[in-house]
């Protein structure tokens, strides 16, 4: 199936999707040295953000969040994509600095996708791709 | 997004990576809130300066950054005083985080001044109907109410994304229709310099981010009006308010809040100091020369008894050598580039007095300290005599 979106950050990318229903605010929830989501309150927790396409409503919290998406990618350890419904700058420019693809204004029933389904990530041609079970 | 020919070639790489990443920010943004164009700016004041702020993850960006900034850009204030940090207590690995952050800035041509101030050493930076990149909240504050100028609050990426570009998308507050009053406050009191700060205090948490419209038996002078910005920034999220005839009026049937001096007295005697205070800490937002002068005639033939920092901007200090000299004679001691809420040299203490709403509103939750307040003449009270700490009411 494909979906068109917006793109907010270049790039093309595909991985298994990992997907929360809850915003995310990188600093604090995901370990940079890992990827691994640390916070317990978070609906991921225990889960680990590398290579996968990460699918969330958009960022919250603290703006430092952009910085830890950057080291993330440094480490190796970032998502290969991500899909927000709307994005807000931290992540946007979070993914920005760091060179990893991310669109937006896709429809909410994206957040009902089967973590692992494996989903192709366009942000050039403003399209999601996702495999068909 | 409209694009001209050359912003559209920036973002296709053409003109180099560093600037592909930056329109690509700018573009985003201006995606994000609906921005027509991008629009010139005349200066930018980077936020994202002290490491107890960025940490590692932010200092790592900064240092892979590449590039030369296309207008005048300072920076917001830092962790430390960059030249007396270890008067400060500031450790060794703080400090050498910290240089190399200031350094990595110096290095994309942006001016290592670190300052909340930036309007009070280059007041060519921004004039009245200039478009500015400021990320500060009390300088965003000032340069949109006091100075006329027009700035969004910018983040750190945000900010260097501009001054690397030169530009800015126009959203937010470069639109007039997003500077009209949405409340009015009115004061119905006598207010004293030190009242300001409390009224911001009060009025950011009740209006949010919206605009305030202020009706005041007279006119604030410029350091009260900084005072209020700031306050308001911190306790809420106001980035432009009105003080005087100037500007749009509020529309018919917009909420009016009206306050008194009781309400003032409530918030002053809830924060008021007490024996746990451990250090006073005033020049939140940095001390301007006027407010040098007054520390420096309270404390002229005193030692103070706690610690006491009055933080300015370097610009400033340099310029009042005089003053500074008769301020640290009592023992206190000026610091430049940095202040008590963005350093971790707060951190130690208990209890931190402070004559500024800003502070008040952020030092419990930013150095996990208690704050109180009183004015500037209460401050050095407290710094100087053992029992003034006690409530001076």
């Amino acid at each position: 199936m494909e979906i068109s979106c917006h793109r907010i950050s270049s790039g093309r990318a595909s991985g298994p999707a990992l997907v929360s229903k809850e915003r995310i605010s990188f600093l604090g929830t995901v370990d940079q040295e890992t990827g691994k989501v640390v916070d317990p309150k978070h609906q991921l927790f225990g889960k680990d953000v590398a290579g996968k396409v990460l699918i969330f409503p958009g960022g919250k919290g603290s703006t430092v969040g952009s910085y830890v998406i950057y080291q993330l990618k440094k480490r190796g350890v970032a998502p290969a994509a991500m899909i927000n419904l709307r994005s807000e700058p931290i992540v946007a420019v979070g993914a920005i600095i760091s060179g990893i693809p991310l669109v937006d204004g896709v429809p909410a029933e994206i957040l009902d996708l089967e973590d692992g389904t494996f989903v192709a990530v366009d942000a050039d041609g403003e399209m999601v791709r996702i495999e068909e079970r | 997004m409209h694009l001209s020919r050359d912003e559209e070639e920036a973002l296709q790489g053409e003109r180099g990576e560093s600037l592909r990443r930056a329109m690509e920010i700018l573009v985003a943004l201006g995606d994000i809130y609906g921005a027509d164009r991008l629009i010139p700016v005349r200066s930018v004041q980077v936020a994202g300066v002290s490491f107890k702020t960025i940490g590692e993850a932010g200092l790592e960006w900064i240092s892979d950054l590449r590039g030369r900034v296309a207008v005048p850009s300072v920076l917001n204030p830092a962790g430390m005083d960059l030249s007396r940090w270890r008067d400060m207590g500031i450790d060794e690995n703080f400090a050498k985080k910290q240089i190399e952050i200031v350094d990595a800035y110096r290095r994309l041509g942006i001016s290592p001044d670190c300052t909340c101030t930036p309007y009070s050493i280059r007041p060519d930076s921004a004039r009245r109907g200039d478009h500015l990149a400021w990320s500060e909240s009390s300088a965003v504050s000032f340069a949109n109410s006091v100075i006329g100028a027009k700035t969004n609050r910018e983040g750190g990426p945000s900010a260097l994304a501009a001054a690397l570009v030169g530009k800015t998308p126009r959203y937010g507050y470069h639109l007039e229709e997003n500077r009209v009053p949405t409340i009015k406050i009115s004061v119905d009191a006598d207010l004293e310099a030190s009242d300001f700060g409390l009224l911001g205090y009060i009025v950011g948490r009740e209006v949010g981010d919206g605009v305030p419209r202020f009706h005041f038996r007279r006119r604030p002078q410029v350091d009260e009006l900084k005072a209020l910005g700031a306050a308001m920034a911190a306790s809420g999220s106001v980035a432009l308010y009105y003080f005087d005839k100037d500007g749009p009026p509020a529309p018919k049937g917009a909420e009016e809040i009206p306050l008194g001096a009781e309400d003032l007295r409530a918030v002053r005697e809830e924060n008021g100091p007490d024996d746990e205070v451990e250090i006073v800490a005033v020049g939140c937002p940095h001390s301007s020369p006027k407010e040098l002068e007054e520390l420096a005639r309270l404390l002229a033939g005193k030692k103070v008894e706690r610690e006491l920092w009055i933080c300015t901007a370097r610009g400033i200090a340099e310029r009042c050598p005089g003053l500074v000299e008769k301020i640290e004679g009592s023992g206190a001691k000026v610091f430049c580039d940095t202040c008590m809420v963005v350093s971790p040299a707060s951190d130690r203490y208990k209890k931190m007095m402070v004559n500024s709403g800003k502070a008040l509103a952020y030092v419990p939750g930013l150095c996990k300290i208690k704050a109180a307040y009183g004015s500037a003449e209460e401050c050095v009270g407290a710094a100087t005599g053992k029992a003034a700490a006690r409530r001076v009411s």
